[in-house]
């Protein structure tokens, strides 16, 4: 049975296909302004790079923000459930799963089936998540995907101590007026998202493993100040980015 | 989806609760004769929705719920706008939307009905919050009318002799001002017997509510937020209790021919705080289409679970514990095990909390709520978080997606 999982983030839209419990293929583009012609896009081009025609796929399931708007799709569900059959997929003792997306950071407690049995999300405000990186990054004008380098030259990471990402923008500011120096300031920033996704993370009680999906795992300085800051090891995937679309596709098997 | 379609669906034609329309008929003459009391005679008194209004209507004064006013307001989506004119009025945004709408609406009139009844005084009983303490102080200088403030100590565990006493000398005072401001002597007979329909009222309106143990259930908690509207205001009269008669006839004709709340009810869920006013239709329709009923509250349930402490000969003596130990004047454990019952009682398959943003007495215990919810019952929970009135704090998008979520995990369990 050939499936295809579709995951349309607020940033970047990423398709997987598998064929049983083999993965075929994967692909990232950016989401852009129009999530459907992402939608669209994305699968032909998962297609494109594994060879398959669209006639042999015989589910599609889509997932993330825009799940509702893949109209192609034969079923939506959320991006919690899918990071977590993604996570079970690569590494079957995971027992929790931190994903930091675009919108919002979520953390789950997957059983050892790979169902989540419990889960948190940040609330409304893009403290903790994608977004806030990708704002300081630009106040900062590095590149988002250096920040993690970046950051782990740092000895002494600046404070920064408002959550609201306006306010977490000018206090990055000062701090550049005043002549502190980068990596502090990139490690000072991840420790505010440590921080804040620690605080949501602690009330679900996270078990060994943990594993980190999502874009955002690709930031290494990111995932040290995790490791420090929940005080257990932060395990990566080289398919991190993609995990919500393979877990997709692999709920799509079921069907 | 318009309205129009909406109406002609003959599924939901179907499911509508009937007596919803002699509801409206009476909360409507209700607010006709507040809004009219100056040329009848009438008194007009604004209290808050946990203070003792049978009083009050045993002095023939008619009562007006501020809160109330803050529901419809939000109900009609009006919240924003007034919020924001409370803000320029220069009230803070962190203060209860409740508040923040109603103190809006008095100097233009604003709001679904035109600013409410002109008040010829306050009554501002304590034991559902310290806001209301503020609001009415500057409501009554606003309408430069008396006002009467009953203070009854928060109940962390049981209630002593002391508090018993120090409520009962306040209410003998809140007799004496309504014996001033209505000139007229206390009626004590007269509040025995509105004491009586009082309690008849809460026991019919726990019985409407029980009929949500049937499953499928034939209404939801949505419903309820609806049918609550009178047990609010015009507790201790008897066109409540005859209303709900007349409600849990219809709910439990319903039962017997099978109309359920939900086409499809799968999961039982029950929802803890005050509705998000300016959302409930979305949120009926979203959880009844993932096949879910709320088919119980703890808001709704709690103008009911003042009768545990009403003493039915006695009615006086005991209005002071009946409305000392209401739901939001007791600690966090007893609320907790308030909702493990209800979990037991409802056989729900989840629980959903809104956290509150205006009104912190409700949610500041939520979080320990959840982990005694988890620990003791083992069910899934979601908190949402939300307001009553002001929409700037409702996030579409993000809560489709926890609410998607949590289902999922209910159903896979
Ligand atoms: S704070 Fe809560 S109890 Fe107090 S008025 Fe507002 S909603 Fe009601």
């Amino acid at each position: 049975m050939i499936t295809v999982g579709i995951d349309i983030g607020s940033i970047t839209a990423k398709a997987a296909i598998l064929d049983e419990r083999q993965l075929k293929g994967t692909f990232i583009q950016g989401t852009g302004y129009d999530a459907k012609t992402a939608a669209a896009s994305a699968f032909q081009k998962v297609l494109d790079v594994s060879g398959y025609e669209k006639q042999q796929v015989d589910f599609v399931v889509a997932t993330g923000y825009g799940r509702k708007s893949v109209a192609f799709a034969d079923k939506a569900i959320t991006e919690i459930s899918c990071h977590a059959a993604g996570a079970h997929f690569v590494n079957a003792e995971v027992r929790s799963v931190i994903d930091i997306g675009g919108q919002d950071s979520k953390a789950m407690v997957i059983s050892p089936q790979g169902k989540v049995l419990d889960f948190a999300m940040n609330d409304k405000c893009a403290a903790g998540t994608g977004r806030f990186l990708e704002v300081m990054a630009r106040a900062l004008e590095v590149d988002l995907e250096l920040l993690g380098e970046i950051s782990l030259k740092s000895n002494a990471p600046a404070t920064i101590s408002s959550l609201c990402t306006v306010f977490a923008e000018s206090e990055v500011i000062s701090l550049i007026a005043k002549g502190e120096k980068r990596e502090n300031i990139v490690a000072g920033i991840h420790a505010s998202i440590g921080a804040r996704v620690v605080a949501m993370a602690g009330r679900l009680g996270l078990k060994a493993p943990l594993m980190m999906t999502g874009g955002v795992a690709k930031n290494v300085g990111l995932v040290r100040m995790l490791e420090k800051n929940i005080g257990m090891p932060v395990e990566i995937s080289e398919h991190a980015q993609v995990l919500g679309a393979i877990g997709a596709a692999l709920i799509a098997q079921q069907h | 989806m318009t309205d129009q379609n909406r109406s002609s669906d003959p599924d939901r034609e179907k499911r509508k609760i009937k007596s919803a329309k002699k509801m409206k008929e009476i909360m409507t003459e209700y607010y006709i004769e507040a809004k009219t009391a100056e040329q009848t005679g009438k008194k007009v008194a604004w209290i808050t929705s946990g203070g003792p209004v049978e009083p009050l209507i045993a002095m023939d004064v008619i009562p007006v719920y501020p809160e109330n006013h803050g529901a419809m307001i939000g109900a009609s989506k009006m919240g924003v706008d007034l919020c924001e004119k409370a803000e320029q009025m220069g009230y803070s945004r962190d203060l209860c939307s409740y508040a923040m709408a109603d103190i809006a609406c008095a100097p233009i009139n604003g709001g679904p009905i035109g600013g409410l009844p002109r008040p010829d005084m306050l009554v501002c009983c304590n034991n559902i919050c310290g806001t209301v303490l503020k609001w009415y102080e500057v409501q009554a200088r606003y309408f430069n009318v008396p006002l009467f403030i009953l203070d009854t100590p928060i109940c962390h565990t049981g209630f002593s002799k002391e508090a018993k006493e120090y409520v009962k000398r306040q209410l003998a005072e809140y007799f004496e001002f309504l014996e001033e401001n209505t000139g007229r002597k206390f009626d004590f007979d007269r509040l025995e017997e509105v004491g009586k329909l009082s309690l008849e009222g809460q026991k019919m309106w726990q019985a409407v509510l029980d009929t949500t143990l049937n499953k499928p259930s034939p209404m939801s908690a949505f419903d309820a937020f609806i049918h609550l509207a009178l047990i609010v205001t015009l507790r201790g009269t008897q066109s409540t209790v005859d209303y709900y008669k007349m409600l849990l006839d219809e709910m439990t004709e319903r039962v017997k021919n099978g109309i359920s709340a939900v086409p499809n009810e799968r999961y039982r869920l029950l929802w803890d705080n005050i509705p998000i006013w300016f959302k409930t239709r979305w949120l009926s329709d979203k959880f009844a289409s993932l096949d879910a009923c709320l088919v119980a509250d703890t808001y709704t349930s709690s103008w009911s679970g003042m009768m545990t402490y009403i003493d039915e000969h006695n009615f006086m003596d005991s209005l002071a514990e009946t409305y000392t130990r209401i739901y939001l004047n007791i600690g966090v454990d007893e609320m907790a095990q308030n909702v493990l019952k209800m979990i037991d009682k409802y056989d729900v398959n989840g629980v959903v909390l809104h956290s509150n943003r205006s009104c912190k007495p409700y949610s500041l215990g939520q979080y320990d709520t959840q982990r005694i919810i988890q620990e003791k019952a083992g069910l899934p929970t979601l908190m949402i978080e939300a307001d009553i009135v002001d929409e700037r704090n409702f996030s579409e998008s993000q809560i489709e997606t926890r609410i998607d979520a949590f289902m999922e995990v209910v159903a896979s369990r």
